[in-house]
């Protein structure tokens, strides 16, 4: 188990150090001189040869490269061209957004699609499981910005109960922060939890056609101590899988979603740093959403393993 | 005693292109103690027997019959019912074990988990229970391997778990269905041996179902061969396999290995296949592929007759 963990781990840095690599080299082949960029138009030859000495750009790729990972490790993700403050500062403050939208929109959506799954398939073709799979096609089909329209229309021109955009900022109270951030997080969950419902009904019906079910049936448990005890956590393993996957999709719709509700998160930073092209903001964060979906597997595993007593010891 | 009795089973699976019968009239009584073998090719209906008794059958299935365990006819029993009788007064060993215990949870656990159930025992002392079934069925270092999961046993062990599973609230009936085709022959020999003593420590009642006449031969007091869902032939083990009555049963006996077939050459099955269900003869079953086959056979349900202490459904039953 140990010596499990500890091949993973290192698997893990691994991985970091080869996305590292790839986010580098495709900053570096990217039109555009970031020095160039800065000065505008008044840039002579000589002032750019200046700034591009001053940025450390004139040094060859592999030193800047290493210079690159190894302030990173030291929390110094270097200054952005565009904001003239320190980038790890700008991220810190974009990420009390980005990652309170991600988290709420798994909540919501595993909230919604695991108990929904698990009725349709413990209702196998009957009305409750027909229903819910009506609702996930349609989930699944309805994009989630043209989704998170539909929500502004109803909740904030016409009801009136939430805004449509922007951030108070957490300063303003929690109840504020957590209204703007209502209608972003369920465009977001519920496309996902269409899916996710459908995974997991498909998950649970497997499971519930495996031996080990009939065998907890001829025990003499009931059809619900079955579903509880041996259903569930055979059935988890798949999705927990889609979960992971989920995970890289819900950071691409952040940044979608962020710009269409005007939330000053992480999503809306790239954005707008690829449009100034501040390429040390948009190297830091496409990295860092690279470690999120790298972790969150890391995660993943570690939870299979947690699940699935085959998966531990023994086998390589 | 009669334990179990079973009147007339019918099991019907309803199938969008109709009703498909599998089970078709089985009656036969089961006294305490005594062991039945069920025997039959793959496909005549005997998985889905014993399902019936368990009232474990896919939805799809209805039943009409009577099956009654010490005079209270579990086809009328609720499912309330029916989950205390389950694990408790009737028991069940599949042919799987490599699929047929939980890969998640520890053997102890799965063991434990009927004691919990119907004995209301507490989970440590459910668990010391489950460690004296391992020891009894044959697990070495049984109060260890409470911890093991499935996948770091053997198929043996596995079916021995089984075994222990299905006898932890010594039940007044066991079904093993196949419980040693999918085991080497080794392991078979064993599993069998254990069958016995088990039988006749616990004083309950076995249905053993196998499609291997020598499975039945070692273990079985009476034997019921049954073919497209219907009972061919039954009587005493001695009788039934001394006067082979029945055209079908004596095809059998011509089918195990080791008669007349030189080494490396595939045996004699009974020539021609198991009908689907939907393809039998109004008559007798077996008509199509029987030598003594007649048109009165295929038209009309055959006689049960008493030849040498075997009753056969036959209209030319005789050696
Ligand atoms: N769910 C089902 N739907 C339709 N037919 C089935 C189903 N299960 C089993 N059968 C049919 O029932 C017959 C008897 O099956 P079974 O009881 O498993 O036979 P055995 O155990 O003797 O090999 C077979 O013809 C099989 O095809
Ligand atoms: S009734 Fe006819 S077809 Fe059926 S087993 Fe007897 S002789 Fe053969
Ligand atoms: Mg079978």
């Amino acid at each position: 188990m140990l010596a499990l963990l500890v091949r993973r781990v290192i698997g893990l840095v691994l991985t970091l150090l080869a996305a590292a690599v790839v986010v580098f080299v495709v900053m570096e082949v990217l039109p555009g001189d970031p020095a160039a960029v800065m000065l505008g138009v008044q840039a002579t030859p000589e002032t750019l040869a200046a700034l591009r000495t001053e940025l450390g750009l004139d040094r060859p790729a592999p030193v800047r490269f290493a210079t690159w990972i190894i302030d990173l490790l030291q929390g110094d993700l270097g200054i952005s061209y565009t904001y003239r403050v320190p980038v790890a500062g700008l991220i810190a403050e974009r990420l009390t957004i980005t990652v309170p939208l991600a988290l709420l929109s798994i909540a919501l959506s595993t909230a919604i699609a695991l108990p929904l799954g698990i009725l349709a398939a413990a209702r196998h073709d009957r009305p409750a499981d027909a229903g819910i799979m009506v609702f996930s096609q349609i989930g699944v089909a309805v994009p989630n910005f043209w989704f998170a329209l539909l929500l502004v229309l109803l909740f904030s021109v016409t009801l009136g109960w939430l805004p449509s955009g922007g951030f108070p900022g957490w300063q303003a109270g929690i109840g504020a922060a957590f209204a703007a951030l209502a209608l972003p997080a369920i465009s977001l969950a519920l496309p996902q939890a269409a899916i996710l419902a459908r995974v997991t009904r498909s998950a649970v019906l497997d499971a519930l056609g495996e031996d080990y079910v009939r065998t907890a049936r001829a025990k003499g448990l009931t059809r619900a101590a079955t579903l509880r005890r041996h259903v569930l956590r055979n059935a988890l393993i798949p999705v927990v899988t889609i979960m992971g996957l989920q995970f890289s999709f819900l950071l691409a719709g952040a940044i979608i979603i962020e710009n269409v509700f005007y939330l000053p998160g992480l999503g809306r930073l790239v954005f707008q740093a690829i449009a100034q092209r501040d390429l040390i903001v948009v190297r830091d964060i496409v990295l860092l959403l690279a470690a999120m979906v790298i972790f969150i597997n890391f995660a993943v595993d570690v939870l299979y393993t947690l699940i699935d007593p085959r998966l531990r010891g023994q086998r390589t | 005693m009669t334990v179990l009795d079973v009147e007339d089973l019918r099991v019907d699976i309803r199938t969008p292109t109709g009703r498909l019968p599998i089970v078709r009239g089985v009656s036969f009584t089961l006294a305490r103690g005594t062991t039945l073998g069920l025997v039959g090719e793959s496909g005549s209906g005997k998985s889905m027997t014993a399902l019936a008794i368990m009232r474990l059958l896919p939805q799809a299935a209805d039943v009409s019959g009577a099956i009654r365990l010490h005079g209270e006819d579990l086809l009328q029993a609720d499912e309330t019912r029916m989950c205390r009788i389950r694990g408790d007064r009737i028991a069940m060993v599949f042919q799987e074990p490599m699929t047929a215990l939980n890969p998640l949870h520890r053997i102890g656990d799965q063991i434990a988990e009927t004691l919990v159930l119907h004995r209301d025992m507490a989970r440590r002392a459910a668990l010391d229970e489950a460690a004296r079934l391992l020891d009894r069925v044959g697990i070495r270092e049984a109060q260890a391997r409470l911890s093991a999961y499935p996948h770091q046993l053997s198929g043996g062990q596995r079916q021995r778990v089984m075994i222990a599973m299905a006898l932890a609230c010594r039940p007044d009936v066991l079904i093993a269905d196949e419980p040693t085709s999918a085991l080497d022959v080794t392991v078979q020999a064993q599993v069998i041996d254990l069958l016995r003593s088990l039988v006749d420590e616990f004083g309950m009642a076995l249905i053993l179902i196998s499609h291997d006449l020598g499975v039945i031969g070692r273990l079985a007091d009476r034997v019921m061969v049954m073919y497209g869902g219907a009972i061919m032939e039954q009587g005493s083990t001695k009788a039934v396999f001394t006067t082979r009555a029945h055209p079908y049963t004596q095809g059998l006996f011509a089918a195990l290995p080791g008669r007349g077939a030189r080494k490396g050459r595939r045996l004699a099955a009974i020539p021609g296949t198991v009908p689907a269900p939907d393809a039998l003869p109004a008559g007798c079953p077996f008509y199509g592929r029987c030598p003594r086959g007649q048109d009165v056979c295929r038209d009309n349900p055959p006689p049960v007759v008493e030849i040498g202490g075997s009753r056969a459904a036959c209209f030319f039953p005789g050696p």
